[in-house]
């Protein structure tokens, strides 16, 4: 009668990972593909908006699964997370520029191992620091290291370049397979490599001894100091090797852009990794890049519509923090054995109709939102707001009780749909836990 | 002839103390522990019982006199040291990984003492042995059929268990056990001594625990603590015989 309860996840569980090894080769196949869906025939040119994009989210997910290390894994909240992206990029750009002298022999294509090795003797150093401590300790003592190397990339010009930054050309005429890395297509292959390096390493590590044990100090630092290990040795350790792997996220900037500055190890960086990795969930190796993936689109792509998108990235931070502490992958996940029962359509309609609800307070938000920014900013920069071309006139009472009323509407009505919901989630989910226990 | 045979104890406290502030906790505790015993620590409520492993496991500083595993000091050693010289402990309060599945739990516990040590280069999937090691673990405790679950989702008593898996998983030799079946009910409880029984056989064990069957069917040696001192201590007839144990303690539970 036990065994029942375990025949079903041991005989499909290898199934499910080997579809879901399948998702992962498309989702790839598809990066791979996507700048030629968008290549001009005519000019003979990619999308340079796409292209850089595409390597924009390659390299934030690197970060943000470096990231992750620390903070799903092995729950230690830091802030000072970019220190190891920008100086990983800094390293890199002088990397570069001896590659071009000809005083270092490197391909290109191997550069962003040593920017994981600056990535990992920084790790190494700031942990020292800080992975004695845990918790509010740890990570105020990361803000303070953030803060730190932020003010030391102002002051010391020979390697920091100070306010300008430092720059490099990345044509450094090296290359395993003859590549000159002059058009950004080939530095997004480059980016799109090392992605999936970078990513297949830290997956590796989470199933590794010292993974495992990041686990556990996370759970319980205590009882995992009880059976031998030394919770600071493991936290050390794990801090070390996200550097590393934050290292090779800023070697990729810095190849991309070819100029790294202050930005790349400020504090504004780092809390961007924090939204990230947030939304996109911590509890699921994959959350990051879904959190990384969403950021950079929401930044390159509604940052071209609006002036506010990051209120917007805001909203959806503090939102998830409150409705969805396990993000994007957790909600994902949440569905899975609800899917697996084959009860996933009873949740359709429920979701049509909060999606309703949904749409009108978004377009509330939204609009109360746009019409404030351009009642201040957009006047200063002489725009004005048009919606399907026409131009709406933002002085006038209407606009504005449109929203608003879009807004109380779509709010009372969503909490009343939330509330079925949440009955029927609740049914749907007790009932499966009923019959696998 | 005990005293002659010092490699045959498996644990000593000599006068050992304890203060919380000016508040003496643990009030010169003498206490011999043979290798093979199967000793009892009981006393009332607040008798400084907890305190006392807390003490020997390395968890509390001492704040005077010494304690010995297999003749080496271990007071003012960390807690993963005294662990790695082959001392384990569970907890009152379950102490278990919430987060990771009860086959984890299992298998990061046998991982030191696997000499995995802080190994990020090693397959854990590939570790035959280990894996092998884990599930035998499971079955012993009966809880192989929830391998895969979280293990916060386990019942009380299926915590416990896992509790006492992930003390003893490590090899130790001697095994402290607080209060190991506080909270269960009746059929647990026996269950889970007989459990207890065939995990820790051939190993010292040592356990604070409050109910007398569990003492009087698991110990073959009984110390009383009352108020931070061991008022006696010998063998469970001796001890429910003992005027003096009755009248401060024994006499309070039995009825």
């Amino acid at each position: 009668m036990m065994d029942a309860t375990v025949t079903p996840t041991t005989t499909t569980a290898p199934a499910r990972s080997s579809r879901q090894l399948v998702l992962w080769i498309v989702l790839l196949l598809m990066a791979a593909g996507l700048p030629w869906l968008f290549y001009d025939f005519n000019t003979g040119r990619h999308s340079g908006f796409l292209l850089t994009m595409l390597s924009q989210m390659g390299m934030m997910i690197i970060f943000a699964l470096s990231y992750n290390m620390l903070m799903g894994q092995a729950g230690l909240l830091s802030f000072g997370h970019a220190v190891f992206f920008g100086l990983g990029g800094y390293c890199t750009i002088h990397l570069l520029n001896a590659v071009g002298k000809g005083s270092l022999p490197v391909p290109m294509e191997l550069i962003p191992i040593l920017s994981g090795i600056a990535g990992l003797g920084f790790g190494a150093v700031f942990g020292y620091m800080a992975a004695k401590q845990r918790a509010t300790a740890f990570a105020m003592i990361t803000l303070g290291i953030g803060e730190l190397i932020a003010t030391a990339a102002i002051m010391f010009h020979h390697f920091f370049g100070g306010e300008g930054g430092v720059s490099a050309n990345r044509m450094i005429e090296k290359s395993l397979f003859g590549l000159s890395y002059a058009s950004p297509v080939q530095v997004f292959y480059l980016i799109l490599a090392w992605t999936l390096i970078a990513a297949l390493g830290m997956l590796f590590l989470t199933k590794t001894p010292l993974g495992a044990m990041a686990n556990a100090t996370r759970d319980n630092f205590e009882r995992a100091q009880f059976m031998g290990y030394d919770p600071r040795r493991v936290r050390f350790l794990q801090f070390a090797l996200s550097g590393l792997f934050a290292g090779i996220g800023g070697g990729l900037y810095a190849i991309t852009y070819e100029i790294v500055t202050f930005d790349a190890v400020a504090g504004a960086l780092s809390a961007n990794v924090v939204l990230m990795t947030y939304i996109g969930g911590t509890t699921i190796f994959y959350g990051p890049m879904l959190g990384a993936t969403l950021i950079t689109l929401m930044q390159s792509g509604l940052s071209l519509w609006s002036n506010s998108w990051l209120i917007y990235v805001g909203v959806l931070f503090i939102g998830m923090v409150t409705f969805a502490p396990t993000g994007l992958a957790g909600m994902i996940e949440a569905h899975g054995p609800i899917a697996r029962a084959g009860r996933l359509r009873q949740l359709i309609v429920p979701y049509l109709r909060m999606s309703i609800p949904g749409l009108a307070l978004l377009l509330g938000f939204v609009g109360l939102v746009e019409l404030l920014s351009f009642l201040t900013i957009g006047q200063a920069q002489g725009k004005t707001l048009a919606l399907f071309g026409n131009k709406i006139d933002i002085k006038s009472a209407m606009p504005w009780i449109v929203t608003v009323a879009l807004l109380v509407i779509g709010t009372g009505w969503l909490r009343f749909e939330i509330r079925g919901f949440g009955r029927l989630w609740d049914d749907v989910t007790a009932d499966l836990k009923q019959r696998s226990v | 002839m005990s005293s002659f045979m010092t490699n045959d104890v498996a644990l000593s406290l000599k006068d050992l103390r304890k203060n919380f502030g000016p508040t003496e906790i643990i009030r010169g505790v003498n206490l011999e522990v043979k290798r093979g015993e199967r000793h009892a620590v009981i006393g009332p409520n607040g008798a400084g019982k907890t305190t006392l492993f807390n003490l020997i496991s390395g968890r509390f500083p001492i704040t005077s006199g010494s304690i010995s595993l297999n003749g080496e000091r271990i007071d003012g050693m960390e807690p993963q040291n005294i662990n790695r010289m082959g001392l384990s402990r569970s907890f009152q309060i379950t102490s278990i990984f919430h987060r990771m599945t009860v086959f984890e739990n299992i298998r990061c516990a046998l991982l030191w003492s696997g000499g995995y040590k802080y190994s990020f280069w090693s397959a854990l999937w590939a570790q035959k042995e280990l894996n092998q090691r884990a599930e035998r673990l499971l079955d012993e405790l009966n809880l192989l059929p929830r391998a895969n679950l979280q293990a916060g989702l386990l019942s009380y008593a299926e915590q416990r268990a896992l509790e006492i898996g992930i003390t003893i998983a490590g090899g130790a030799t001697v095994i402290l056990l607080d209060e190991p079946t506080a909270g269960m009910s009746h059929s647990e409880t026996e269950y889970a001594v007989a459990m207890i029984q065939r995990v820790t056989e051939g190993k010292t064990l040592v356990m604070v625990e409050h109910d007398m069957r569990v003492v009087f069917g698991l110990a073959d040696t009984i110390s009383v603590v009352v108020y931070g001192e061991v008022i006696a201590s010998g063998k469970p007839e001796d001890i429910r015989a003992s005027r003096a144990v009755q009248e401060a303690y024994l006499g309070a539970l039995t009825e």
